[in-house]
């Protein structure tokens, strides 16, 4: 756990940073979630602390929402849309196609639901930068392969 | 003298490979040493046709897509930089009779201008409906909007100028103007085009509600799955900062993001969010118009609703209680998803029939199977069959069949879709987004995904328990994620029973 201090400076400068915003917190756990991948259990009691909650609030907001992650993800994180339109070209045969295909793989899948790209389902997103639409299983696995090979 | 060639940076136009075509573009053009200069517009929203490319001529814009990267080096041998002819060549943009059947109001610059300049907007009419609401009262404004008949575009539809009365009425020394940009729905993008295509509109709408109302702060609530709105709507706000920070009325701006919850697009639990809480339902009252962000009074209004308010100053009020049927006036941007051929921004008065949308604009099924269901309004709206498709589309007209315009949202489905798998989904969604706050929506929505399960088990029995669920969600929950996820679930078990059997 050498990057320990690392990880812990980068938390600190993000909450001084942001602590005086009101409502500061989704924004503090944003700034660490990009940063880290992750938001690390040792940033909760600093998060209390600099913002005068409980833990347990600080906890509760972040397992509240989905798109915070306790945890550090693999090296990419594949979002297949899971919402009405991408059903209606799809998207749950997709979506079981991916989860078939990255089993046992250091690639994240997660499920969202809806990323505005409806007329052009199924949507993909990965690592929040990029965008395909109208992806096919072949299309995932080109774009699975192309991760895999280039890391 | 440079031509100018724009390609969209809009999302759905990147997820279609609208970078690779623009980098093919600017290489080709330095490798034949030709001048050009790039702007990278928003989307036309004619998604069949991304990456859409336009060429600036002496004439008007000429239109080619969809282009692919490969296709760039034989676009530019068909001179296609001088308007040159070529397979996919579509003639002047204006001319293309999806985007001329419409009448494009918010959505009019969307695609047309490049969206990070305060210039090219202010060329384009952009700045009027400030400038001319910066010499009028607070309560001319307001009673400007009330006039002109606008309603919530978020889903509600409530009168806008009501909201700003009230919220001008209530003393407060501080008070907000918060934009719902949560556009969770599926099926709908109205508001993420017009964040990343014409994003100063929308600033300039929430600088008016602040005029109006006596507010000097602003935050834009946008949902994580959007993070090039996010990035469009800093790039505008940096760019508007003398514009909007300085004189009279003036106003700052901030984007918040949200985390991935769908109830957070429920106005209190909205709130709750940006104060740095789970987004938990609030009980109303009292309304956030009286106490609403930090306990102030605020403005809470969708992207369209915002974006719709400079035009009442820049045109006049008349410019949509002139247009429209019933109490449903002016324009909403509808959104063709699903399955269907031509899906895209459909921006008509009210008054079409949904028909009309699914077939003249949206060409039928993208399968090319018939088309069988249509989810209108988003996860909360009903599911509607063929022998509906005759619906007027205005509010007055889908509440009497029971459902809901809400955001605009059309999804189309062909025949293959089973229509309990969809109930299904409904309660499953409902489920897994529920903040929790109320008992028939926490448990019901589950208890629905079992029933439904049960049913599909061949427990025919279970169906009266399925309709005793959905009365109980109707009439027991706080808000609309409760109440109406009946909706989608009832009308598919109302109008196609064959599929529960
Ligand atoms: C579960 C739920 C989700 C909602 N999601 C959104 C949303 O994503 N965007 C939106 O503008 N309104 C949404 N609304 C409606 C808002 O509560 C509110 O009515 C709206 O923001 C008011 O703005 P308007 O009057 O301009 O429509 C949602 C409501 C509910 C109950
Ligand atoms: S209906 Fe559902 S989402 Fe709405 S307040 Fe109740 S539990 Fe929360
Ligand atoms: S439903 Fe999949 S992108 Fe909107």
């Amino acid at each position: 756990m050498e990057n320990l201090p690392a990880i812990e400076r980068t938390i600190e400068a993000i909450v001084a940073a942001k602590q005086s915003l009101p409502g500061a917190l989704l924004p503090i756990l944003h700034e660490i979630q990009d940063g880290l991948g992750y938001i690390p259990s040792e940033s909760v009691p600093r998060i209390a602390k600099a913002l005068n909650l409980s833990r347990a609030e600080v906890h509760g907001v972040i397992t509240y929402y989905q798109h915070f992650r306790q945890i550090p993800p693999g090296r990419h994180v594949l979002r297949v849309c899971c919402a009405e339109a991408c059903q209606a070209v799809g998207g749950e045969a997709l979506a079981e196609h991916a989860r078939l295909r990255l089993q046992g793989s250091d690639l994240t899948l997660e499920p969202v639901y809806c990323l505005g790209l409806c007329a052009c389902g199924p949507a993909l997103q990965i690592d929040e930068t990029t965008l395909h639409a109208r992806v096919t299983p072949q299309k995932f696995d080109a774009l699975v392969d192309a991760l895999e090979v280039d890391p | 003298m440079s031509i100018t060639i724009y390609v969209p940076a809009d999302a759905a136009a990147l997820a279609l490979g609208a970078d690779a075509v623009a980098a093919a573009i600017t290489r080709e053009a330095a490798r034949r040493g030709m001048d050009i200069r790039l702007v990278r517009n928003g989307s036309r929203g004619m998604f069949w046709l991304e990456p859409l490319v336009e060429v600036a001529t002496a004439r008007g814009r000429m239109a080619y897509g969809p282009v692919a990267a490969g296709d760039v080096c034989g676009l530019f041998d068909a001179d296609f930089a001088g308007g040159g002819v070529h397979p996919l060549l579509l003639g002047f943009t204006e001319d293309l009779s999806w985007l001329r059947q419409q009448r494009r109001l918010a959505c009019r610059r969307i695609g047309v201008i490049d969206p990070r300049s305060l210039a090219d907007y202010k060329a384009h009419g952009g700045g009027e409906g400030l400038r001319r609401s910066r010499s009028l009262a607070p309560a001319e404004i307001v009673s400007a909007v009330t006039a002109s008949g606008l309603r919530g575009r978020g889903g509600a539809a409530f009168p806008t100028g009501i909201k700003w009365k009230t919220v001008l009425d209530t003393a407060a020394s501080q008070k907000y103007i918060v934009c719902n940009a949560d556009e969770g729905d599926s099926g709908t993008f109205s508001d993420r085009l017009l964040m990343e295509g014409d994003p100063f509109q929308l600033l300039e709408g929430m600088a008016i509600a602040g005029l109006a109302v006596g507010a000097t702060q602003g935050y834009i609530y946008v949902r994580s799955e959007y993070p090039h709105a996010i990035e469009a709507l800093n790039r505008a706000i940096e760019g508007a900062r003398d514009w909007l920070g300085n004189g009279p009325g003036k106003f700052t701006i901030e984007v918040r993001k949200g985390a991935g919850s769908y109830v957070c697009g429920e106005e209190t639990a909205m709130l709750e969010s940006i104060e740095g809480r789970r987004g938990i339902v609030r009980a109303k009252p009292p309304l956030p118009a009286i106490s609403g962000l930090f306990g102030q009074p605020t403005v809470i209004n969708n992207v369209i609703t915002f974006a719709s308010v400079p035009d009442i100053f820049a045109q006049g009020a008349d410019i949509y209680s002139g247009m429209g049927c019933n109490r449903s006036r002016g324009t909403l941007p509808f959104q063709l998803a699903g399955n269907i051929r031509f899906g895209g921004l459909v921006e008509v008065p009210f008054g079409l029939k949904l028909r009309d949308l699914l077939y003249d604009f949206g060409g039928g099924s993208r399968s090319g199977r018939p088309l069988r269901a249509v989810q209108v309004g988003g996860p909360l709206g009903a599911y509607l069959p063929e022998s509906q498709f005759n619906t007027v589309l205005d509010y007055e007209a889908f509440a009497a069949i029971g459902a809901g315009l809400g955001h605009g949202g059309i999804v189309a489905f062909d025949d293959t879709v089973d229509m309990a798998k969809q109930a299904r989904y409904a309660m499953k969604f409902c489920a897994i987004e529920s903040c929790g706050k109320c008992t028939p929506c926490r448990i019901g929505s589950t208890r629905g995904v079992e029933v439904i399960d049960r049913i599909g088990a061949g427990q025919a029995g279970q169906i009266a328990l399925l309709r005793e669920l959905c009365d109980t969600m109707t009439h027991g929950s706080l808000c609309a994620m409760g109440s109406m996820t009946p909706y989608p679930v009832l009308s598919a078990l109302n109008h196609f029973p064959e599929d529960f059997a």
